[in-house]
């Protein structure tokens, strides 16, 4: 392609551009991306496809433990047309954890797949173990884990219904962007329980190996929960 | 008004207009969401049949969100011209229909209508067209604003260069905007979304794209999509925006939800006719799209088009420059495939004109709704022939801050070549003597940007 630049205003785009992950100076076959282009944004938007459509894996629950059950969600298109499907455990799901988990622990850990499976798949056994390093740094104590299928933010509340813990804390899979497909997100709450408002929450996000690197945001959650637990309260009114 | 009817051996009812309107939709995820949406196909079908009879001053008299309790509703109200509306109250919307698509009614017949029509109205009747039927209706109507250049002629697409940057970086989104230059992206603005909202941030792009379009000698016009209070002190504070920018919601909670009120857009509104860098007379880039009332409880039973449709009815109020649906950004909950998010792009699009309003589209979807690039392709050429005003650019569609996938430059720039779409003259004149453009086709030196480093 024929350009107007001199070598020296070539180099200084390049230079340029290390400062934005937009695709740039990426050329053209009439008005058309190039083919490496157009794959490249094609894969990338494949990958983000699969991970909402996707399945944590068994052996990332078995490898901690971890039971499942479902909520409302009924199947993938119900989940996303339906955001209120996922914020209720299903009658089966809420009889297990009432059987199976601690009540009243001081801090409850869920894992939820949310919009990216492979969020979990590729992050959890690098936050799970920092995360208990922290709470055990913190001298906090940990109920009975589990994992969630089909879960959205707001089921944090029906479990804090059901378990009555001092602390939960959500680990999610985030919506997938064409960057990554793999960013999960930490929610907390202080009791979280039924009339629980956005604010009431906090959040470590954009947890991956390119963002907030999960051992460092694993820690991080465990000083926040003991502040939580501390001050009584969490969300906006929490003082960091 | 009639309420019930018989289809086939079936009988349906429906509660009131409010219920009417909102079955009468074709499927969406947010009408379903929202627990309004018909049953089935036929109980659709009974209530566009309902709705067909409907006269237009039934419309009016039985608005679903009556004007004492909504200044959204008071501000359409006001805004209809009855000497119009009084010619044509004893229509039904049927009668509506066919009048908007005779051979003889044009574009600026249509304009007329609108002004004296409820938003509601425009949303009954769009409820009644077929999705060719809003192609061909919208393409009569022509709307052509002005801020610091003028953009909406027939036979042009216009574009917004949308160089967004995870952290609002100077040079990364001057990069990114060289690009779109070099694709002749930006004659409908220079827009940025950015990540902070503080009048710092907001000063610093403001005062960076008016540099790049003094520089360049550029006809086009900035503007930085933060909230507009902090828009105005920026602007309080010197900094050149030649408009402001607001996202609306179709009711007074909704808007409350964005923190704006129509007090506080008048009070905008006489900020930057003094203090806006551009002559004018439109100084204003609105942004709505369908679900947001539901998003955020505010919508009152209402469906999506109908509240859609009131969105624009608070947008004539301002005469702005350019309106724009982010039509795939809200996610599958609201609309849920390519199928929902094209009929919304063209309802929109086409309430919007008849609003007499300079719509945009931001032909767009996020990555969990079943939606790809394809769909937005053709999505692009149907609004294109449509004759919409504009489209956003961003580049290879991936924007890095919002993330989400819009069109690319080089889509703007197929869609123009294949549709024999110019951009707006004064900027198709500065493309031209910039090398990048000759007889509406890119030129070898297209592409490029490092032309545009200075």
């Amino acid at each position: 392609m024929e350009t107007s630049g001199t070598n020296r205003g070539a180099d200084r785009f390049r230079e340029w551009m290390k400062f934005t992950p937009a695709r740039l100076d990426v050329g053209r076959t009439g008005t058309r991306p190039l083919t490496t282009e157009m794959l490249k944004f094609r894969l990338d938007h494949a990958a983000a496809v699969d991970a909402v459509y996707g399945e944590v894996r068994e052996e990332t629950l078995a490898e901690f433990g971890l039971f499942t059950v479902e909520t409302q969600y009924r199947d993938k298109e119900f989940y996303l047309k339906r955001p209120d499907s996922g914020r209720v455990l299903s009658e089966e799901g809420a009889r297990d954890i009432v059987r199976r988990c601690m009540r009243r622990p001081q801090v409850q850990i869920v894992v939820s797949d949310g919009l990216s499976a492979k969020a979990i798949d590729d992050n959890l056994a690098d936050v799970l173990p920092a995360l208990r390093d922290s709470l055990a740094a913190n001298g906090l104590t940990e109920g009975t884990p589990f994992f969630v299928k089909g879960g959205r933010v707001g089921v944090m509340d029906d479990i804090g219904r059901l378990l009555e813990p001092e602390t939960l804390v959500l680990l999610i899979g985030e919506r997938p962007g064409l960057a990554t497909a793999s960013s999960m997100s930490a929610y907390m709450c202080y009791r979280p329980g039924p009339g629980r408002k956005d604010s009431d929450r906090m959040v470590v996000s954009n947890i991956h190996a390119g963002g907030t690197p999960p051992t460092e945001a694993g820690a991080h959650i465990g000083a926040l929960l003991r502040k939580m637990i501390e001050q009584k309260v969490s969300g906006v009114r929490l003082e960091v | 008004m009639k309420l019930h009817t018989t289809l086939r051996g079936k009988e349906y009812r429906f509660r009131d207009l409010k219920d009417l309107l909102a079955k009468a939709n074709e499927e969406r995820s947010g009408d379903g969401l929202a627990g309004i949406a018909a049953a089935d196909m036929t109980e659709r079908i009974a209530a566009k049949s309902l709705l067909a009879d409907c006269l237009l001053s039934d419309i009016r008299n039985f608005a679903p969100l009556p004007p004492e309790k909504d200044e959204v509703s008071r501000v359409i109200e006001e805004g209809v011209d009855e000497e119009v509306y009084a010619s044509i109250k004893g229509w039904s919307v049927a009668e509506l229909r066919e009048y908007v698509l005779r051979t003889e009614t044009d574009g600026n017949e249509l304009l007329r209508l609108g002004r004296g029509m409820t938003s509601e109205m425009i949303a009954a009747l769009c409820k009644l067209m077929s999705n060719l039927d809003l192609i061909q209706a919208a393409a009569k109507i022509e709307v052509i604003t002005t801020c610091r250049a003028s953009i909406g002629y027939r036979g042009t697409l216009a574009s917004r260069a949308q160089p967004n940057h995870p952290t609002d970086h100077v040079v990364g989104m001057k990069a990114s905007l060289f690009e779109a230059l070099a694709y002749g992206i930006g004659d409908a603005v220079i827009g940025i979304n950015p990540v902070s909202d503080t009048t710092e941030a907001i000063k610093a792009l403001l005062h960076a794209t008016q540099e790049v379009i003094a520089h360049w000698d550029i006809p086009t016009q900035n503007c930085v999509l933060a909230h507009v209070t902090t828009q105005m002190r920026a602007i309080k504070e010197g900094a050149p925006a030649d408009m402001l920018f607001q996202s609306l919601a179709g009711t007074e909670e909704g808007n409350r939800g964005f923190g704006v009120d129509v007090a506080l857009l008048k009070e905008a509104d006489a900020l930057i006719r003094e203090m806006g860098t551009a002559d004018g007379p439109n100084r204003w880039y609105f942004e709505t799209g369908q679900g947001s009332e539901l998003s955020s409880d505010a919508h009152f039973g209402i469906d999506q088009v109908t509240l859609e449709a009131r969105c624009y009815g608070l947008a004539r109020r301002f005469n702005p420059f350019i309106v724009n649906t982010v039509v795939g950004f809200i996610g599958p909950e609201y609309l849920y495939d390519s199928k929902q998010v094209i009929r919304a792009g063209l309802e929109d699009h086409f309430m919007g004109k008849m609003h007499g309003l300079p719509m945009g589209v931001d032909i767009c979807y996020t990555n969990h709704m079943k939606a790809d690039q394809n769909d937005m392709e053709l999505l692009g050429i149907l609004l294109a022939t449509a004759g919409v005003n504009f489209m956003i650019g961003v580049p290879m569609a991936d924007d890095c801050m919002l993330n989400y996938q819009s069109m690319s430059y080089h889509d703007i720039a197929a869609i123009r070549e294949t549709l024999g779409k110019r951009p707006a003259p004064a900027f198709e004149r500065w493309l031209e003597k910039s090398g990048i453009l000759a007889e509406g086709r890119l030129t070898a030196a297209a592409g490029d940007a490092r032309r545009f480093l200075f």
